[in-house]
């Protein structure tokens, strides 16, 4: 059987570690490769960069910490923020990233999500999706949460979907930050619909926000980063938590 | 002085972490498309993430179709290089290397794909998995799959029971990602380095 996945998430900004509360206030959350290789060896399952650089600085610094945390982990990871073209992917793939996620790019340009499935597979795609409730439905959000778009989660996740991403990355910007559990309810919709992992992101805030999010919100992965950056919870502590309460995690030494 | 290892560069996925690994076991690593290199290496690493049909176009555009069959050093095959060492793949439809007698199938509908995760490696039955515990824990992510046969040397369950690793002669293949399963998949990649026929 296959496990749930706990996902680290880092977001970068010239080659640091930082950390917003509904994405905003960054705080510096500290070395980018020490953290991941941290996170590497206490058993995290795959971690998860969001590059938030500004778009002119970001090709110089980009191989550079991408190379250098390849290196330093040995498990897989993904890499997003301002990609927009297979030569942005081929870059980051020969760095030796494993995915690659999209988000706004894929709103401007939803043929993007295509293009990239075809050119390195499904399986190296990840539709990264911020919603927020309004209305009574999630609207989507681009460019970090910042803009409103005409877009809703359920229809965009199925898009993406049937145009070559191999997996969602839905972030409640609702709950980000709160510490007060994952979007349950949106998360078991979206896994009843779709037929590839969904991970669950925002709210994580006690290792029982992911048993939820496995058990009610049937999510494949559950991704968080300030509990882990600021040493709240401890992947080792948390994936014991897990363990014991039924969940099929791994665990390692 | 370690010998040196020739890792397959044929524009097919992440190179960089089975060079990462192989090197810092201390082996020197050349990446090279060249038939004429390949054929005199000692040791292979034919590694491969993307789509069969295209891959295959691609080995054969470099003239590698011939070569890799007929190597008589260990090469380990790791993802769709595992699978196009096999006979056929449903994945475009395409004819592979032929190394094994299989066929390369799709993950039926009605399961989520790719399997992507970790997942456990079962009945383990090969020096590449010397000190490696039954349900040790790899990382897999691909849509197609190599079913159980004889040549199986370790088996893993997602749909149905699937070929986890397989093994003719000289040629090892992992479905798994051993540069992206930790200590475990550092320790078989070691076996394969240390491995002698």
């Amino acid at each position: 059987m296959i496990a749930k996945r706990i996902i680290p998430c880092l977001d970068v900004k010239e080659g640091r570690t930082v950390k917003g509360v509904h994405f905003e206030n960054l705080i510096d959350a500290g070395d980018i490769v020490e953290l991941a290789a941290r996170y590497s060896e206490e058993g995290a399952d795959e971690l998860v960069f969001l590059d938030i650089t500004a778009s002119h600085d970001r090709r110089e610094t980009r191989r550079d910490w991408v190379e250098r945390v390849a290196r330093a982990t040995r498990v897989p990871f993904t890499v997003g923020g301002g990609i927009t073209s297979e030569r942005d992917v081929e870059a980051l793939l020969e760095s030796g990233a494993d995915k690659i996620s999209v988000n706004s790019a894929a709103i401007d340009n939803p043929a993007l999500i295509d293009r990239l499935a075809r050119a390195f597979g499904s399986q190296c795609v990840v539709a990264a999706i911020d919603a927020k409730q309004e209305q009574g439905s999630w609207r989507v959000y681009r460019q970090g949460g910042r803009v409103a778009t005409n877009r809703w989660l359920f229809e965009w996740a199925r898009e993406v979907v049937n145009r070559g991403a191999g997996e969602i990355l839905f972030t409640s910007m609702d709950h980000d930050g709160t510490r007060r559990g994952f979007a349950l309810h949106p998360l078991a919709l979206l896994d009843e619909m779709l037929r590839v992992p969904v991970i669950a992101s925002g709210g994580a805030g006690s290792p029982g926000d992911f048993h939820d999010a496995f058990v009610v919100g049937r999510a494949s992965a559950a991704l968080a980063a300030g509990i882990f950056h600021f040493g709240d919870m401890t992947i080792p502590e948390l994936k014991r938590y897990l363990h014991a309460n039924g969940i099929n995690v791994r665990i390692t030494g | 002085m370690k010998e040196e290892v020739v890792i397959i560069k044929y524009g097919a996925g992440n190179l960089f972490s089975a060079r990462a690994v192989v090197e810092r076991l201390g082996y020197p690593v050349v990446l090279s498309d060249d038939p004429a290199v390949v054929s005199a290496a000692t040791r292979v690493i034919f590694p491969g993430v993307g789509q069969a049909r295209s891959a295959m176009e691609r080995l054969r555009a470099r003239g590698l179709d011939d070569v890799i069959p007929a190597l008589r050093v260990p090469v380990l095959g790791i993802c769709l290089g595992m699978q196009l060492m096999c006979a056929r793949s449903e994945e475009g439809d395409t004819p592979g290397l032929g190394v094994f007698p299989l066929e390369v199938k799709r993950v039926p509908g009605g399961y989520r794909t790719p399997h992507v995760g970790w997942n456990r490696l079962e009945q383990l039955s090969s020096p590449l998995f010397d000190g490696i515990d039954e349900g040790t824990w790899a990382y897999f992510v691909h849509s197609y799959f190599v079913p159980a046969s004889p040549v199986q040397i370790a088996s893993c369950t997602y749909h149905a029971p699937f070929s986890a690793a397989i093994r003719r002669d000289n040629f090892f293949g992992c479905q798994f990602h051993p540069e992206k399963s930790g200590d475990a998949g550092e320790r078989i990649i070691r076996n394969f380095l240390e491995w002698k026929p």
